[in-house]
């Protein structure tokens, strides 16, 4: 390609991204938000460590501090932890099913422009009049009493990035269900793809209790409406409840997916079939459901009363069974396997250790009567970053190694890739270790500071000595990013060399149209059971014949900004200084227009016919290699 | 299979709405997303019954003083009325028969429009003789966001079945269209089923005390 051309790409490029519904370009969209929410997250991570690095510290004021917790938390399990594992689940699943895209294209993309609109209109809080600051959990006596427009954002942001969430959780169960290629049958579906499913339904019946929370509350901030105002009749509990159903679920939307680049890592670098492979579908499924039935386990200190409290602690509990499963078939997966230790395949060796951490004191917290000791202290704290750093992070740094191959068709280099590994460990456990004793201790969480000579100095600068580790070792990954990608130096179709599943049996990265003919699965594994006879290539199902592709679409993207432009309006047609004479005309005009604007995008699409395009045969043949354009 | 061939009632698949992949996808889609929205009304149902008959004073009305069976009577009549006759427009699509197929959803959006016009004016009533309001108490908001999104979901099921009819009237059926009908039929469906348990569970226990 000369300069010129690539020249003149750049604003070709940027169209085509903002009106792409291709899986593997909406995944590097993903992969890149959600990448620059955790930088975000993550600065305000080490903002707070700071500020709790030495008693009695003034690097930030109370009500910033308040701020920066609420947007640590919310960003990074919203904004950074579940688009991220969106990013591989776009770039992945359809190539392990052997599907040529998802089943609803176009709502794959107004889902990522969706969540990116709500993720921005969340993070401008920053700079319109202060952040939100009731914690991620924004329990209502908090939250209605809150000053300022800080909530409103969080409301509004949050309800137009759970909406892209809904909708790309039902367009992964559609895709899964309907679009698997002959052979793939459910029993030979990887763990990745199984466990993406399952995460799909609970985001299907988990989101939409939050979406009714968020309703309640912004009727109650916005619209004057008294769910939450006790002396109007209003019950702050119902918030608890809502946020709980939805909250707990979540969890699970994010671990479940990590598990499943998990049990991938180990089966290829262990050179073995997945140990249990029916047990750990059968686990993967029962965790979903269990995790429907736990949720007040985060309100034993409400006083729901002790027949309650005993239910749920027992439910909770029980969770740790399936749990328990799918630890051990990992372990005895690499049990006698030909073990290398590349850097995706340290990180699925560190996670077990980590994350079981995580589980145990889960089961601690799960006891009721001991809950009222850990509730709102470190100890909680502790745990939580076990699972969710120990397990879900740690999963995503392991997929983005494991697969940045096939998504860009390079190798990150591994002996960074192995610093950024051991960095990253190191300081995780540094950070939160030490914190199940300083919460046993008693130093309650979300605050913003502590008072010397209580035995909490020293604890308190380790933990913030850690996090700083980690902050090196996501710094070394960007390195190694920027280095492979400057470098680029090209990859074949299994760059790992052992490849077992259908995205390693195509180009790396694939064809836009990924498979040219879909492949014939006659198995678990199926790309290796080719292997092992001898074959370099998946067998096709079907002759060559054309294809059928979707058309890109900008409606998307006017879509998802109409809502983008509603929220203000929505949320500035009250004011918080309206007795200072304080208010603001345009707010609903621009809320009518928002709603105008995403309506008519709505109505173009529904009026306007798109039948997509088709590939011709003769032209797939010229195009022997593949590759993206 | 190509969406825009023209068909004969002969030639016209038996599940026309399943026939090509995207109308699979549709279908399947649909119902989930359906399932999602039975969630989203069981929440709102819970916050309702937790803050039913919940007022600031005893000056407030309550759900014993103000709801009256006739009204909803007739409300619930005419939506499961309306949900017999989109079933029959559905039968029409089946047979490839375009014409009574528009003439019974026409029929389901009139009756459809007759019962937002109750709707209506019930809050009217509601607001007017009782000041039962959004914003009086928490009952009132639990009332009206409960009924009112079951009202909006109304709005937006007569809004589609328009634009459908406008965009499609020259045009015949064919198997880019018919799964389009079909799902908004599953949807108008929802909406009925959702109104019986408003019906029993606002309406008539609410009647009980
Ligand atoms: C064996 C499995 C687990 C058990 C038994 C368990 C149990 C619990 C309990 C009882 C609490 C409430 C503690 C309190 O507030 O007093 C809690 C909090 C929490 N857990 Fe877990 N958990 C488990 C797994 C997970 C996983 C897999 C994740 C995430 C990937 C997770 C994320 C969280 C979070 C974010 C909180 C804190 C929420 C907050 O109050 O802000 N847990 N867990
Ligand atoms: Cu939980």
């Amino acid at each position: 390609m000369s300069t010129v051309a690539q020249k003149k790409g750049f604003l070709a490029v940027l169209w085509d991204y903002l009106t792409t519904v291709d899986h593997k370009k909406i995944a590097i969209l993903y992969l890149t938000s959600g990448g620059f929410f955790f930088l975000v997250g993550g600065i305000e991570a080490m903002i707070i460590r700071i500020q709790l690095a030495v008693p009695d510290n003034n690097f930030v004021s109370a009500g910033l501090y308040n701020e920066l917790l609420t947007m640590h938390g919310t960003t990074m399990i919203f904004l950074a932890a579940m688009p991220l594992l969106f990013g591989f689940m776009n770039a992945i699943v359809p190539l392990q099913i052997g599907a040529r895209d998802v089943a609803f294209p176009f709502l794959n993309s107004l889902g990522f422009w969706l969540f990116f609109f709500g993720g921005v209109f969340l993070n401008l809080s920053w700079f319109l009049g202060g952040a939100p600051d009731a914690g991620w959990t924004s329990y209502a006596s908090l939250s209605i009493a809150s000053e300022g427009h800080g909530i409103d954002f969080y409301v509004l942001g949050l309800q137009i990035s759970g909406a892209g969430t809904l909708i790309s959780g039902i367009n992964f169960l559609v895709t899964i269900i309907n679009m698997r290629a002959p052979g793939m049958t459910y029993m030979r579906m990887p763990l990745f793809t199984w466990s993406t499913f399952v995460a799909s339904a609970l985001i299907l019946f988990a989101f939409p209790p939050l979406t009714v929370g968020l309703f309640l509350m912004m009727f109650d901030r916005m619209f004057g409406a008294n769910f939450f105002d006790a002396s109007m009749g209003g019950n702050t509990i119902i918030w608890e409840h809502l946020f709980w159903i939805f909250g707990h679920p979540e969890v699970y939307i994010l671990i479940l997916p990590a598990f499943g680049i998990f049990s991938e890592i180990f089966a290829t670098f262990s050179r073995k079939r997945l140990f249990g492979y029916a047990a750990m579908v059968f686990a993967t499924v029962l965790i979903g459901f269990l995790g429907f039935m736990v949720w007040a386990h985060h309100m034993f200190t409400v006083g729901l009363g002790p027949t309650a409290n005993a239910i749920f602690a027992v439910a909770t509990m029980a969770i740790a069974v399936p749990t328990g499963v799918k630890i051990f078939n990992w372990m005895l997966t690499m049990w006698g396997g030909s073990i290398s230790f590349t850097t995706p395949m340290l990180y699925a060796v560190a996670f077990i250790p980590s994350f079981t951490a995580g589980g145990v004191t889960g089961v601690m917290l799960a006891s009721a009567a001991a809950d009222y000791q850990y509730h709102d202290t470190y100890f909680v704290v502790a745990h939580f970053h076990y699972v969710i750093i120990g397990g879900v992070v740690l999963g995503l740094l392991a997929g983005t190694h494991f697969y940045w191959p096939k998504m860009f068709g390079t190798m990150l280099n591994e002996f960074l890739g192995k610093i950024t590994f051991w960095l990253f460990l190191i300081g995780f456990h540094a950070t939160f270790f030490i914190q199940h004793f300083l919460g046993l201790m008693g130093m309650p969480r979300r605050i913003w500071k502590f008072l010397p000579g209580q035995g909490l100095d020293m604890p308190n600068l380790i933990s913030t000595v850690g996090a700083f580790f980690m902050a090196v070792a996501v710094i070394v990954l960007l390195v190694n990013i920027v280095i492979t990608q400057v470098k680029n130096v090209r990859v074949g179709n299994d760059p790992w060399g052992d490849g077992r599943t259908l995205e390693w049996a195509i180009p790396s990265p694939p064809p836009f149209y990924n498979f040219k003919q879909l492949p014939l699965v006659r198995g678990l594994d199926p790309y290796w059971i080719e292997k092992m006879e001898g074959n370099t290539k998946m067998t096709p199902a079907e002759p060559l014949s054309d294809i059928h592709m979707p058309n890109n679409s900008f409606i998307p993207f006017v879509m998802s900004l109409g809502l983008f432009i509603a929220a203000f309006g929505a949320m500035y047609q009250v004011s918080w200084r309206a007795s200072e004479g304080e208010s603001f005309v345009w707010a609903l005009p621009v809320l009518i227009i928002g709603m105008l604007i995403t309506i008519g995008a709505m109505a173009v699409r529904s009026l306007k016919d798109d039948h997509g395009y088709h590939i011709h045969k003769e032209d797939l043949l010229d195009d022997e290699e593949g590759g993206r354009e | 299979m190509d969406t825009q061939e023209k068909f004969t009632s002969r030639t016209w698949p038996e599940s026309p709405e399943k026939t090509t992949l995207e109308g699979k996808n549709k279908f399947l889609g649909f119902w989930l997303f359906l399932g999602g929205e039975t969630v989203l009304f069981a929440s709102l149902f819970a916050t309702y019954l937790a803050l039913k008959d919940k007022v600031p004073g005893s000056d407030h009305y309550l759900a014993i003083d103000m709801y009256e069976l006739p009204l909803v009577f007739i409300m619930t009549m005419l939506l499961l009325t309306s949900s017999l006759t989109s079933v029959y427009a559905m039968y029409h699509m089946k047979n490839y028969n375009f014409q009574k197929m528009k003439i019974w959803l026409v029929v389901t959006i009139g009756l459809g429009l007759a019962f937002l016009g109750f709707e209506i004016y019930e809050f009217y009533h509601y607001v007017h003789e009782y000041e039962h309001t959004f914003t009086s108490s928490a009952f009132g908001s639990a009332f009206y966001t409960l009924v009112g999104f079951h009202g909006a979901h109304v709005v937006v099921g007569l809004g589609w079945f328009i634009l459908l009819l406008i965009r499609n009237t020259n045009r015949g059926l064919n198997l880019y269209n018919a799964p389009k009908f079909f799902v908004a039929s599953l949807y108008w469906h929802f909406i009925d089923v959702v109104w019986v348990f408003i019906f029993t569970v606002v309406y008539l226990m609410g009647m009980v005390g």
